[in-house]
């Protein structure tokens, strides 16, 4: 890598007159976002400035129980965010957080016995960032689509209840769509990615200085590390989850509307 | 002859709103009914002869043992319901009756079943989805006989069809009785039907109590 590159508190100041165009738009168009806006803006400027610190103070210690302990944080607010999209799911917490610590977990240890990252926290912090928000991303997009579709597909579960099928066999439909929809947007993502848009990573390095090929190639571990992972969260999420609407005796559990 | 189904005081709730109310009565053999109004817990009742729900207080037994004592999925082999709504799996015709056998541990012969059904043999391919409400009530029918069960458990299996469907599918039944002497209970809003199509009939009144036997 060249030169890292500096910004200043003014060159931050400055991209406020862009934040500006975004509350004009929204006053003058009554969109009604401009205090989300606002709160958005300061909102991100503690939130990011904290972990910045956090982050410093992790790489200057450069131990590895601290990053064990900043991913940890990162999967349990992680699965509490991801249960609020995930309201129809009864019981979600238990199976995202299982979800989303193997998948953030699973994954780190690869990327290290695969010899891609060393075991620094340099690189395990950014990279367990990314691969625990996007697991909690896709574990709860297959669990909002689990809630509604238990509820639409409600009779046909029964109905093949009925013939003495599993809890298993009955949901299988179904939790292969949620797995499939919790998956999908990384996979099309990852399909036009170059062409439609240049993912966060090779912009951070290409603004940083970097060689092209270089800023491609990490962008490419990135992508298809997360892959792996986003699997991991919706399979796992999806597959403890779906039990909660079934009783032992394979009955269906009344469901709140 | 000993009763199919013994209720015992069962009373079942739901959110707060009480859906049967101290029910208690013995099913027989043969061509039983269980009529009332829409709201009365017919559909109920019958959900809880194959353990597809448990009561709140009381007994459930089939013949003679308390339904929680059996297997769950072997109870349900023996003991088929059929829902109100057709609510096939993918496939075709065949696929459907295929998948009932195999959950019930049988080699299905899929002519047969489908003529016991009503459905002519050449409806085995195709595809189940693009069949009438009618056809696809007769592959629920198909998939409930390809398990060979003792029992039927109906759920208003004629209220989505016209009377000419209705007709046809009350045929089948009373077919089915003659030839395989297959005992059915059949839920029904329809007093008439309860008429036709019973021996021996259970009705409810709104919140589930016993109007009589």
């Amino acid at each position: 890598m060249t030169a890292p590159i500096d910004v200043s508190l003014g060159q931050l100041a400055a991209t406020l007159a862009l934040v500006a165009i975004a509350i004009v738009v929204s006053v003058w168009q009554k969109v009604d976002l401009e205090r989300d806006i606002g709160v958005a803006v300061i909102r991100s400027f503690i939130q990011l400035s904290a972990i910045g610190l956090v982050i410093n103070a992790i790489f200057e210690e450069d131990r590895l129980v601290f990053v064990i302990a900043l991913i940890s944080v990162m999967v349990l607010f992680g699965a509490l965010t991801a249960r609020n999209r995930a309201r129809r799911v009864p019981g979600a917490f238990v199976p995202l957080l299982i979800a989303l610590a193997t998948a953030g977990g699973a994954t780190l240890v690869l990327v290290v016995v695969l010899d891609v990252f060393e075991p620094e926290p340099r690189f395990l912090v950014p990279v367990g960032g990314m691969v625990v928000g996007n697991a909690m991303t896709s574990a709860a997009v297959a669990l909002n689509r689990l809630g509604d579709d238990m509820r639409s597909a409600a009779p046909r579960i029964e109905a093949t209840l009925a013939l003495g099928a599993t809890a298993s066999q009955a949901a299988l439909p179904v939790v292969r769509s949620s797995l499939r929809s919790g998956m999908i947007s990384l996979v099309d993502s990852t399909k036009t990615t170059g062409i439609i848009f240049f993912p966060g990573t090779m912009v951070g390095m290409l603004l940083a200085g970097a060689d092209p090929v270089d800023a491609v190639r990490l962008q490419l571990v990135l992508l298809w590390t997360l892959l792996g992972s986003v699997a991991i969260a919706a399979l796992i999420s999806t597959s403890l989850a779906y039990r909660n609407f079934f009783t032992p005796a394979h009955q269906l559990r009344d469901l709140p509307a | 002859m000993a009763p199919v189904f013994e209720l015992r005081d069962v009373t079942l709730s739901r959110d707060g709103k009480v859906i049967l109310d101290d029910v208690s009565a013995d099913i027989p053999e043969g061509a039983a009914c269980i009529a009332g109004p829409s709201g009365s817990g017919k559909s109920s009742l019958l959900r809880l002869l194959d353990r597809l729900r448990d009561p709140d207080r009381g007994e459930v037994r089939y013949r003679g043992r308390d339904v929680r004592t059996y297997e769950p999925l072997e109870l349900r082999h023996r003991v088929a319901l059929v829902p109100q709504l057709p609510a096939l799996i993918e496939g075709t015709v065949s696929d459907n009756v295929r998948f009932a056998a195999r959950l019930a541990g049988r080699t299905p012969d899929i002519g047969a079943i489908l003529t016991h059904a009503g459905l002519d043999p050449s409806f085995a391919d195709r595809d189940a989805s693009r069949l009438s409400v009618g056809e696809q009530q007769r592959v629920m029918l198909a998939r409930a006989l390809a398990q060979e069960p003792e029992v039927l458990l109906l759920d208003e299996p004629t209220s989505a069809l016209d009377e000419q469907a209705r007709d046809s599918v009350e045929a089948t039944l009373a077919r089915l009785r003659q030839e395989l002497g297959l005992s059915y209970v059949l839920v029904t809003h329809d007093p008439d039907q309860a008429e036709r199509m019973s021996d021996w009939c259970l009705r409810l009144a709104l919140g589930g109590t016993v109007v009589d036997r």
